[in-house]
Parts: structure tokens; sequence; C-alpha cells
């Protein structure tokens, strides 16, 4: 039998790579607007609320709350065969913009809505670390 | 708004056989509906001066539309391609309407088909399945396409209380439509307890909460309300449009339980001047069984949080306050993809027209039909009518 495939992983670009360096030194970043104050996850060129382009690079607290999840049984790929059963989650950062992960750190049917969660590293390659979160 | 009010019509309508059809490819299939519709239309192909397509996903061409048009030598003056996924259908019918309405074009032929279940090897089979979502945000994360949609369900059961009877309640209404319907996939009927019984894939969707991969075709004739007197069969009128469009990327939705579904239906409603009260059957998009619960709710069926008390006992099956899914849906009619939503266009025009024999509608005059696309991404809603209103 074939090796399973690899997961995918992330290729940065131009513009999320300031994300996936930080990510590197686990330490989770998201822009923030100094003209209104506005946080935003994914990377973007501008501002979504008031369109500035001055976005900057901020350090996020890192934690957050569930906002929705699944338990995976049948996984998109031979990659995830042995993660099965896993957590795919939404989570809402505590400032505010929302981005998807998985819950790990507990039995999957821990999980519920509204959970308070904080960030955590996994590091798949010398230069790319994936964000997951885990029960606070 | 009211521009493209009763400006159009469909006059011809049909679909190839669906489910496994291994003996057609995927543009065969394209141009054998284009066949069957032209015949059901009545009109010959040099008749057609507008062609529309979908993307194929296995037999993909950069300039898809024209391909099919070389394909049957047609040589129309408006030629598109569309692909907004199970959002395309509606987006295609409003594309043609407008360009009908302005004069662009007459008669334009609309024409999808994909072979998903027998056209992919097995490489393209899991690239189908694991190239949805952001490739630096979410795939990373190995979420399946059905837990795209758990992600809506579950949020949807926190946030109003909706049960997996409920969710199966659905998938056991287009069942039972598809067994009065010899055209469809799946056939057997089907229990709530089958649908809790059967194998969990992405918690809280089970198997059977989702629909099927199928080959298939289906294609309409669509022109002027004007013209529309001079076909073979009577024409079914478009009253309203609407689209909504409000994400790419399901963890970049504004909302996981109110969809653009909503602006979609209040803009059709709003140009054919009539409302959730003046429907006689609906077919909405079923790619899984939350998704109906919550379209439901935005098109404004019965409040927001309430979908899932409104699919119990047989509401919205034959006989119901609200059939819907006549011919089986996604869920048990057939699914190729981006064409899947076409099959609701093809079945809402044979109700309008009364030629459903045991799964017809019983005085169907009319009709709302919707699209849905990406994870809740894009929303278009049509209504149709036996009259010109």
């Amino acid at each position: 039998m074939a090796a399973p495939a690899s997961k995918p992983v992330p290729v940065p670009t131009r513009e999320t790579q300031p994300y996936w360096e930080g990510c590197k030194q686990h330490e989770l970043r998201i822009q923030k607007c100094p003209a209104c104050g506005h946080h935003q996850f994914y990377p973007r060129l501008y501002c979504t609320a008031c369109m500035s382009d001055r976005v900057e690079w901020v350090k996020a607290s890192g934690r957050g709350k569930v906002l929705s999840f699944t338990i995976v049984y049948r996984p998109v790929t031979q990659a995830f065969a042995a993660d099965v059963p896993y957590v795919v989650a939404l989570i809402t950062l505590d400032e505010g913009p929302q981005l998807m992960s998985n819950v790990v750190g507990c039995p999957p049917e821990k999980v519920q809505i509204g959970m308070p969660v904080e960030v955590t590293f996994e590091d798949w390659t010398e230069d790319i670390s994936v964000p997951k979160f885990k029960p606070v | 708004m009211e521009s493209l009010r009763s400006q159009v019509a469909i006059v011809g309508a049909a679909d190839t056989e669906v489910g496994v059809v291994p003996h057609l490819s995927a543009t065969q299939l394209y141009v054998k509906a284009a066949k069957l519709a032209l015949e059901d239309a009545g009109i010959t192909k040099e008749q057609v001066d507008g062609l529309i397509t979908c993307t194929s996903f296995v037999e993909p061409y950069m300039y898809h539309a024209e391909m099919i048009a070389e394909y049957m030598q047609i040589f129309p003056r408006y030629c598109l391609n569309v692909a907004t996924g199970g959002g395309t259908t509606l987006a295609i019918m409003h594309h043609a309407a407008s360009a009908i309405a302005t004069g662009v074009c007459n008669t334009v032929l609309i024409t999808m088909a994909d072979n998903m279940l027998s056209g992919l090897s097995r490489d393209r089979a899991i690239e189908a399945m694991s190239t949805a979502g952001h490739a630096q945000f979410e795939r990373p994360y190995g979420p399946p396409i059905p837990g795209f949609y758990a992600l809506i369900a579950q949020a949807h059961m926190h946030a109003y209380g909706t049960t997996s009877e409920q969710l199966a309640a659905v998938a056991v209404a287009c069942r039972k439509h598809a067994s009065l319907n010899p055209a469809a996939q799946m056939r057997q009927p089907i229990t709530i307890d089958d649908v809790l019984n059967s194998k969990m894939i992405a918690h809280p969707l089970h198997l059977l909460d989702c629909s099927l991969v199928s080959d298939g075709g289906a294609a309409v004739v669509m022109t002027s309300a004007e013209r529309a007197k001079d076909f073979k069969n009577r024409p079914v009128y478009m009253l309203g449009v609407g689209e909504g469009h409000s994400h790419e990327h399901i963890s970049q939705a504004r909302s996981l339980t109110t969809s653009a579904a909503k602006e979609a239906g209040e803009r059709a409603y709003a140009m054919a001047g009539l409302g959730p009260k003046d429907i006689d059957v609906a077919e909405l998009y079923d790619c899984f069984t939350p998704v109906v619960i919550i379209e439901l709710e935005d098109l404004g069926f019965c409040p927001k949080g309430e979908g899932g008390r409104f699919v119990e006992g047989g509401r919205i099956e034959l006989g119901g306050e609200l059939p819907l899914n006549t011919h089986g849906g996604l869920m048990s009619h057939c699914h190729p993809g981006h064409p899947g939503s076409l099959f609701s266009i093809t079945e809402a025009v044979h109700q309008l027209r009364g030629e459903c024999g045991p799964r017809q509608v019983k005085e169907a005059e009319i009709a709302l039909v919707h699209g849905q696309g990406g994870i809740m991404s894009t929303h278009c809603s049509m209504i149709l009518g036996k009259e010109r209103g």
C-alpha cells in the first residue's frame, strides 16, 4: 500500500507571509487598522471596515470561543485518516475575527459551542507551524 | 427591481437520464440535454441565438459554452459560461433573462451537465472532494465538504434547538417524492430512523443527510414572454428573480444560521409582487438537510429558528402545506454537481404544466426555486408562474 499523501501544507504568499512568519514563532498575528481600530483575518491589502490601506500586523491574544464545530468521522483524504475522529471548528477570536481550526487537547465529545479556547501550534515543517486551539 | 417581471418565459425543459450513466461523456450529456430541450420547445438549433452553459468539472474547457456551441454547430450572438456552484443554474437564468429583456438575444438555450459519478478517476474524485476550502486557512484542518455544512447544522441546533430528527425529515420527504419519480436515482422509501442509523460522516450529519453523487444533464429554452406564445408547449413565466452573495469561505461568513437566501428571496418576491404564502410548490437546494431548513426560514416560509419544526409532520411532503423537492431533489433524484439545481427548474416547469403524474402538486400555479452554491455562499431565488401575472 502506498504511503498516505501528506496533509495540505500551507504555501505562504507575499500577503500572508507575516502571518506564517508569526506562526513559525508560535505567535498568532492578525491585522489591525490604526485608522478605525478594526481587526481582521485573513490578511488583506485594505481594512474591510474603512478601506484604509495602513493595516498593521499585531499579535493577537490567541484566545477565543468556539463559534461552531463538527466531529469528522470520514476523513477528507487519507492524510487525515489517522486523526479520525477530529474536530474542525470555527473560532471567534477575542479581538473579533473568526477563523477555522482544529480543537485539540480534549476528547472530541467535550467540545461545545461557546467553549473558551486558546491557540497552540503544531510544527509541520521547518517553516510552517499550524495554529490549533485547545480548551483554556 | 420590476424590470424583468414577467418579461421572459421558459418554453422548453428536459432532463437526460440521471444517476449512473456510464455510456455518455459529460459533453455528450450537455448535448443530449440540449437536444431534448429543443425538442420540448419544438424548435431547431438554428432558432437559438444565445447559449449558456455551466462549467464541467469532469471535462473542463477554457471556453466551455463555445465548446458546446461548436460541438452542436450553433453560432450564437450571446455565449457565456457561468460558475457559481449550486447557484449557477439560477444565476445563468438571471443573465439569460436580462439578455432577452434588453434585446441582446431572443432565444437562449441553457444546458448543464456533468458525470461526477462515472467520469472521474480515483485521483480526480479525491481532488474534487479535497480542494474545497481556503488553501491556507481551511484545508490544513481537514474539513470534508459535509463538515462545512455540519458547522452550519451545529450552529442552528445550538441556537434554535433544531434536532437530528428534524434534519432527517427533509431527507425522508425527498425520498418519498423520489419514490414517485421513475427517473430518480434513489427510490426506496426511508424513515427518520434510517437516516439516524446511517453512518455518521461529520457530526451531526449522517450519510443520509448528504446528497447524492450522480451523472446527468438538463436544459431549458428561454425566450421573451411575447414570443413564448408561439411555442409548442404552454410557457412558464419568470415572475421574479433575485440574488444574494455573502462570502466565498464559510470561515468568513457573516452568520452561520442566516444566509444570503434572505436577500435573494426578498428581491425575487419584490419583483414578482408575491410572498411566501403565494407559493404552491418549492424546489429548494438540498445538498445537505440543514440547508433546506435554513432556506425555509430565510425565504420567509417560517420565522427564523422555526425551520426544524416546520419540516415535521409531513408539511413539506406531497399533500402537505408546502410540498418541496417534488422530483426527489439532490438528496434522492440526482446531484451531478453544478447542474443540480437545473433539475429543480425542469421539475418546476413540469409541475406548472401539470405533467408530473403521481407526484403532481394539485393546482400548482406558482413555484419558487432556490439555488445555493459554495458553502451557503451564493444564492438565487426564482419565482415561476403558470400565468404571466
